[in-house]
């Protein structure tokens, strides 16, 4: 079974959680036979291209192109290579553009999906995959029945592991009829150097007993310190303090981090959805029964606002050692 | 202009899981049922486009036994003006946009609303799917929906980056929070008028699924909180490095 991964770019190079589905597809490979083939559609340098081979991919294709088609031709786009390189299983990044185009693809090959998966096969012969469901109150085994399966990996779940080979790399271009849309670009407001909270190894997030919006500033520079993405809890960007694209839960978003703090926040269920992957939770709440503390590994009682100065100290002192 | 948004019936957000005898499904006694909360913000902001005179009707459907005919009467309720209910039991995604295909294909819309997943089984996957199944244009990641003379004007927002799209219909857009704010809920008048508006019910054409499920977990149990004193707290920072090792 050759597995074709879609490797997303961003500004000339892989996005991060590239490299984590190419060593994902490797260690896949191991257990399916077949080809580890990455492909990349957009603009790429040919230093970053390589760089696909430094974790398994044999065969590295770029189309390349000034701007993404729109989804359904990019799908559909994905489609033809798909069966050029003659891939039975298809490996995407579990966030917004996966999740918008992997679904059109699977109509068009007319095979299942797999969303939010955040390991390899327990079997590949029936394919079985585990996934999360209810935000991760609870894991369901799927069998992918179809010829083509098609699997969206989960954020930092699996793991960059480098296991160089040998690569064929390939660049072709796009015909034009692929840049025909209906759709028409009015304007972008593209945003740089930010640490996307989907991608993120460290998250510092804060919810309603920070008490004021204003109170975040110590919040953004423990993320800044440590390296991180900020994030909120649902009420917190009900009220407008904090952009609706940092909320995290059943409603928001579901993140992996290796580590997850929580300052002021109770713990909801639907909040402790979003969150459960994390490797390690801190909490931060003044409320010893806070539910949070629950499922926490850390936890302090106290007040967030007197707790973060010192955790900020701490934090600028290990990472300036 | 002619607006359909799918529905999904869910349970309630705060709902503690249970995992069904049959091992394959949750228990789902004691379980009260809504829109899914991003399919309640679609179907919100069609409303709005109804009330402002954009839209001239609005239709929900979804793809269900008859225990979603109550989420479907809640969405006439809040102001849709019929429903259509799909009659199986719907094994995945597949099932789903299949049997949603087959709706538009004997009633065109000009617009389709679906929500961006479902709180339950979180696949994401019945919008693209039902855009490919019609090879439609299809917009995800949707934040904001405007019509002005026919003409839609469409917010996108991935990762903090926004983008505004004109567009025409007939075209899909999968529904992302910010549609619309907070979810309208039906009025008392609103409940009597949902009584004997139409609830269409068709049978279902297909039951092709392309996936399965094998066996419902709970995910394992947290082991127990290591409590720091509030005195101490950059301790925590140590504990990271040395500890738990992930700083």
């Amino acid at each position: 079974m050759n597995i074709l991964i879609y490797t997303e770019t961003r500004e000339g190079s892989f996005k991060k959680q590239g490299f984590e589905l190419i060593s994902y597809a490797k260690a896949l490979s191991g257990m399916t036979g077949g080809e580890v083939i990455s492909l990349a559609i957009g603009e790429i340098f040919d230093e970053e291209l390589k760089k696909a081979a430094d974790y398994g991919a044999s065969r590295i294709i770029a189309l390349e192109a000034d701007q993404l088609p729109d989804n359904r031709n990019l799908s559909k786009l994905l489609i033809q290579w798909i069966k050029q390189a003659n891939a039975q299983v298809i490996l995407f990044a579990d966030n917004n553009t996966g999740k918008a185009i992997a679904p059109f693809v699977a109509a068009g090959l007319k095979a299942g999906i797999a969303t939010g998966i955040t390991g390899l096969p327990e079997k590949t012969d029936p394919f079985i995959v585990t996934r999360k469901i209810y935000s991760g109150k609870a894991l369901a085994k799927i069998q992918v029945k179809s010829h083509y399966k098609i699997l969206l990996l989960a954020a930092n779940t699996f793991g960059i592991k480098n296991d160089p080979v040998v690569p064929v790399i390939e660049r072709h271009n796009i015909e034009a009829e692929y840049f025909e849309s209906p759709n028409k670009i009015i304007s972008t407001e593209k945003q740089t150097g930010k640490i996307l909270l989907g991608e993120a190894e460290i998250v510092v997030s804060a919810g309603r007993g920070m008490k004021s919006p204003d109170n975040w500033g110590s919040i953004e520079e423990l993320a800044q310190i440590l390296g991180a993405a900020t994030a909120c809890s649902r009420p917190v960007s009900d009220e407008g303090w904090r952009p609706h694209g940092e909320h995290v839960g059943q409603t928001g978003k579901v993140i992996n981090p290796n580590i997850y703090f929580a300052f002021g926040i109770s713990g909801a269920i639907q909040h402790v959805a979003g969150i459960s992957g994390s490797k390690v939770i801190v909490a931060v709440n003044k409320d010893h029964e806070a539910p949070i503390f629950n499922v926490a590994d850390y936890g302090i009682v106290g007040d967030v606002n007197q707790v973060l100065p010192k955790m900020i100290e701490a934090a600028r002192k290990i990472k300036t050692e | 202009m002619k607006i359909l948004v799918c529905i999904s019936n869910v349970p309630d957000t705060t709902t503690k899981i249970v995992i069904g005898a049959d091992d394959k499904n949750i228990n789902t006694a004691g379980i009260q049922w809504i829109i899914n909360p991003w399919d309640e913000l679609a179907l919100t902001r069609a409303l709005e486009l109804k009330d402002a005179g954009k839209i001239s009707e609005v239709v929900v459907a979804n793809v269900g036994t008859a225990i979603t005919e109550a989420t479907l009467r809640k969405s006439l309720a809040t102001g849709a003006d019929r429903a259509i209910r799909v009659n199986t039991e719907p094994a995945d995604a597949w099932t789903v946009a299949s049997n949603l295909s087959e709706v538009v294909k004997n009633e065109p819309f000009d617009i389709i609303l679906c929500g961006i997943e479902s709180s339950d089984h979180n696949g994401s996957s019945v919008g693209g799917l039902l855009a490919g199944m019609l090879d439609l244009n299809f917009i995800s990641s949707v934040s904001g929906l405007d019509i002005e003379n026919e003409k839609l004007t469409v917010q996108r927002e991935i990762d903090g980056e926004k983008e505004i799209l004109e567009t025409q219909g007939p075209v899909l857009l999968v529904i992302q929070k910010g549609i619309a704010i907070v979810p309208r809920i039906p009025s008392m008048r609103g409940i009597m008028q949902a009584r004997t508006k139409p609830l269409q019910i068709v049978e279902a054409t297909s039951s092709e699924s392309m996936t399965e499920t094998v066996q419902v977990t709970l995910p394992p149990e947290k082991g127990k909180c290591k409590m720091i004193d509030a005195e101490n707290a950059g301790e925590v920072i140590r504990l990271l490095r040395e500890e738990a090792k992930v700083l």
